[in-house]
């Protein structure tokens, strides 16, 4: 194993797919939060550097999986490309559109086509509203069908979902969680759009529930030629739902690439503890496998680890890894699309579980 | 050696809406050193079952015996009740933001814990025992950490923290009730990692109480699959992943997306669990069961056994050479669908395939009849 020199190149977004294929083109992505002193004069101290130079791609039809933990920014490059919170640096291109920063105004139609379903269903319903109108607010707000013909269109899309249209007048805490999900869902549906934005969308139901929903998503990204920007913590759910991953840790993409290269063979330190840390519902698995036990916690975003931002608690870290920062970059033997940002990358067959430094030890 | 014994536990509540039968005749045993699975969706009846032994559910109407070394949890008084709480059998709670008390400093509430068991402990005693436990635990220059507050705590500090507490009184039983749930997964490793450690070491038995049947493949070797507040399925770990019998347990298998039961596409339970209010008649999962025929209906199951050692039990009326994920234990259970399934048990069956596209209901094509 040899050292790989940092590429000092422009950051690869790690597809190689024809324009016309994309529908989503984050490039260079910074999202900071200042960090203000308390008081009348409010100094600006820090930053929350949420996001860092994100670049990626969301094809058009396909799902992009985005795993990472508590305070990897996952959650706010999605709200970047939503177009919900305004970008610190960096360029958000919708359907060949830059939509970087645009003014509510010049924002309200690509709305449309960008839509949003919530981790909890229990708080991302108003429980004062009946379902009916919670469903059509979109139809209201882009004031595209009214009357009857908006209530024909709810009851569909309600039927669409797996939910029963008689239930049109009902409130949302006489659903279930599993049923509320569905609510979000037919209320991200209801202007047809062309991105849905998934945060932890089944987090918060029980298994036998999940499947529902993860079947019902798969169902409707065929029915309809969606994409998905999928956001989760659970491993095993994203590897289920997406065509790429990208693995996201303290801001940072730290590797990304089709679905089954990430999860076969992980070459960030980073991807193989956490594929080695995922609860594995199967003994055998379970028995033979080797965790990787991480040292430590995530440090925090407002000042974050110098060069590799994993190197203090990577197994594998070594002088260089503290001092230079890695770039993006397809390692020996991987197609091009899959890239990572490591100057010691795993290699096939690698025991890191070796390597194991338990900080109770 | 058997620890803990329950028997025929059940625990109901009034409210205003009627009696909630949250657990409804459950037994099973503990062995020291042993690790407990008790697996279950939201209001399944595990966390009541649990709390109701340390008698932490107030105002639930209790039946039935639980004997921990000989004695019976549910005749103690609280006086009684005080010294075997922390100091015979520990809790650990989900989520330990909650559980520690935000205005102490983590060392005074880990001492706190050893000083209202042990008045003979001083202050200074008790804290110098709490840094012992905090290192034990795994935290970080522990005897400077001790005086911190929950907040100035990581999310897998505070459950270190909870765990730390657990421990202090050396009890022969932990129940953990979710302890890795609202942690991430790196974290979530390390805490198993921890428990499992701790446990050699000191010979504890543990309850873990989970929704994850992840976690229970990881550190049980007994589970239980708890369903509307009774044992659905008991078994060894290997037993209950690769040759489950009841319905709920495979389904709840075929709904991972990680496990070997589970292919290409997800295959859901349908429905939802039932109101604890308003059961259903017979077995209490026919409403959402692939399999349902019409003895399902009319009489409720009860535990049997469905392997020659007797230590497999099943709340099931399919045969009980039916259990399994081969194709062999497929036809078996189709077979005794076709035969037993009358008028009745194909309309319930007929309304479950209608649920939701793709459920997997024997004698009738889910995704036709879903649309």
């Amino acid at each position: 194993m040899s050292a790989v020199p940092a590429n000092t190149g422009p950051a690869s977004t790690g597809t190689e797919i024809p324009e016309s294929d994309v529908l989503v083109r984050v490039d260079n992505v910074t999202k900071h939060f200042p960090v203000r002193t308390s008081g009348l004069i409010r100094r600006t101290i820090g930053q929350v550097q949420a996001v860092d130079d994100v670049s990626l791609v969301i094809p058009r039809g396909k799902t992009l999986g985005v795993v990472g933990e508590t305070g990897s920014g996952k959650s706010t490059l999605a709200r970047c490309i939503a177009g919900l919170i305004p970008v610190t640096a960096g360029r958000v291109t919708f359907d060949g559109r830059d939509i970087t920063n645009l003014s509510r105004r010049a924002m309200q139609p690509v709305r449309r086509e960008v839509q949003m379903i919530f981790q909890d269903p229990y708080s991302s319903l108003n429980p004062r509203r009946r379902v009916g109108s919670i469903i059509g607010d979109p139809f209201a707000i882009h004031k595209t069908a009214t009357g009857a013909e908006r209530k024909r269109q709810i009851q569909e899309l309600m039927e669409r979902v797996g939910l029963n249209p008689e239930h049109y007048n009902r409130f949302p805490a006489e659903f279930s969680g599993g049923q509320r999900q569905r609510i979000g869902v037919a209320r991200a549906l209801a202007l047809r759009p062309k991105l849905i934005i998934c945060d932890e969308p089944v987090s918060a139901l029980d298994v036998s529930i999940q499947a529902q929903v993860l079947n019902l998503l798969t169902d409707l990204q065929q029915d309809y030629g969606l994409s998905y920007l999928f956001i989760a913590h659970d491993l095993e759910v994203v590897r289920h739902v997406s065509d790429s991953v990208a693995v996201m840790y303290l801001g940072r993409i730290c590797e990304s690439g089709p679905e089954g290269d990430v999860y076969g063979s992980p070459r960030h330190p980073y991807t193989a503890a956490l594929l080695s840390a995922a609860p594995a519902a199967d003994p055998d698995t379970a028995a033979s496998r080797q965790r990787i036990i991480l040292t430590g916690d995530v440090p925090s975003p407002i000042d974050p680890p110098s060069g590799c931002r994993f190197h203090p608690r990577c197994p594998k870290a070594r002088p260089l890894c503290g001092e230079q920062e890695p770039q993006l970059e397809a390692k020996a033997g991987d197609p091009a699309s899959h890239v990572t940002a490591c100057h010691f990358p795993v290699v096939a067959g690698e025991d890191l579980a070796a390597a194991y430094r338990s900080e109770v030890a | 050696m058997t620890l803990l014994e329950v028997r025929d536990l059940h625990v109901s509540f009034n409210t205003a809406d009627g009696v909630v039968q949250a657990v409804r005749g459950v037994s099973f045993d503990v062995d020291a050193g042993q690790t407990l699975g008790i697996v279950g969706e939201s209001g399944s009846g595990k966390t009541v079952l649990t709390q109701t032994l340390l008698a932490l559910t107030p105002g639930a109407t209790v039946t039935g015996s639980a004997t921990f070394e000989g004695t019976d949890l549910l005749d103690m008084t609280e006086d009684q009740m005080r010294h075997v709480r922390g100091e015979r059998i520990s809790v650990i709670f989900q989520d330990p933001l909650t559980s520690l008390h935000p205005l102490y400093r983590v060392g005074w509430q880990v001492a706190e814990m050893i000083r209202a068991h042990d008045k003979s402990v001083s202050k200074k005693e008790g804290t110098e025992r709490a840094v012992e436990l905090l290192r034990r635990v795994g935290i970080p220059r522990a005897e400077q950490r001790v005086n911190d507050y929950p907040h100035q705590f990581s999310g897998g500090m505070r459950q270190r923290a909870m765990i730390a507490m657990a421990l202090a009184l050396s009890p022969r039983l932990i129940i953990a009730d979710e302890p890795t749930t609202a942690l991430d997964a790196t974290v979530q490793a390390q805490i198993l990692d921890l428990l499992l450690r701790l446990q050699q070491e000191s010979g504890t038995a543990l309850i873990m109480i989970t929704h994850d049947l992840g976690v229970v493949a990881d550190i049980a070797d007994e589970v239980m699959v708890m369903y509307a507040g009774r044992a659905a399925e008991k078994a060894s770990k290997r037993d209950v992943f690769y040759a489950p019998h009841h319905p709920y347990t495979k389904g709840l298998l075929e709904s991972i997306p990680s496990s070997s039961a589970a292919g290409d596409r997800l295959i859901p339970i349908p429905g939802q669990p039932p109101s604890l209010i308003n059961l259903p008649s017979g077995c209490k999962f026919h409403p959402r069961c692939g399999y349902v025929f019409d003895r399902c209906l009319t009489e409720e199951p009860v535990l049997r056994p469905v392997s020659e050692d007797g230590t497999h039990t099943s709340a099931c009326w399919l045969p009980v050479e039916a259990a399994g994920l081969s194709e062999k234990a497929e036809e078996l259970r189709e077979e005794t669908v076709r035969e037993g399934r009358g008028e009745a048990a194909a309309a319930v069956a007929e309304a479950a395939a209608a649920d939701i596209p793709g459920v997997a209901v024997v004698g009738i094509d889910g995704e036709g009849a879903a649309q």
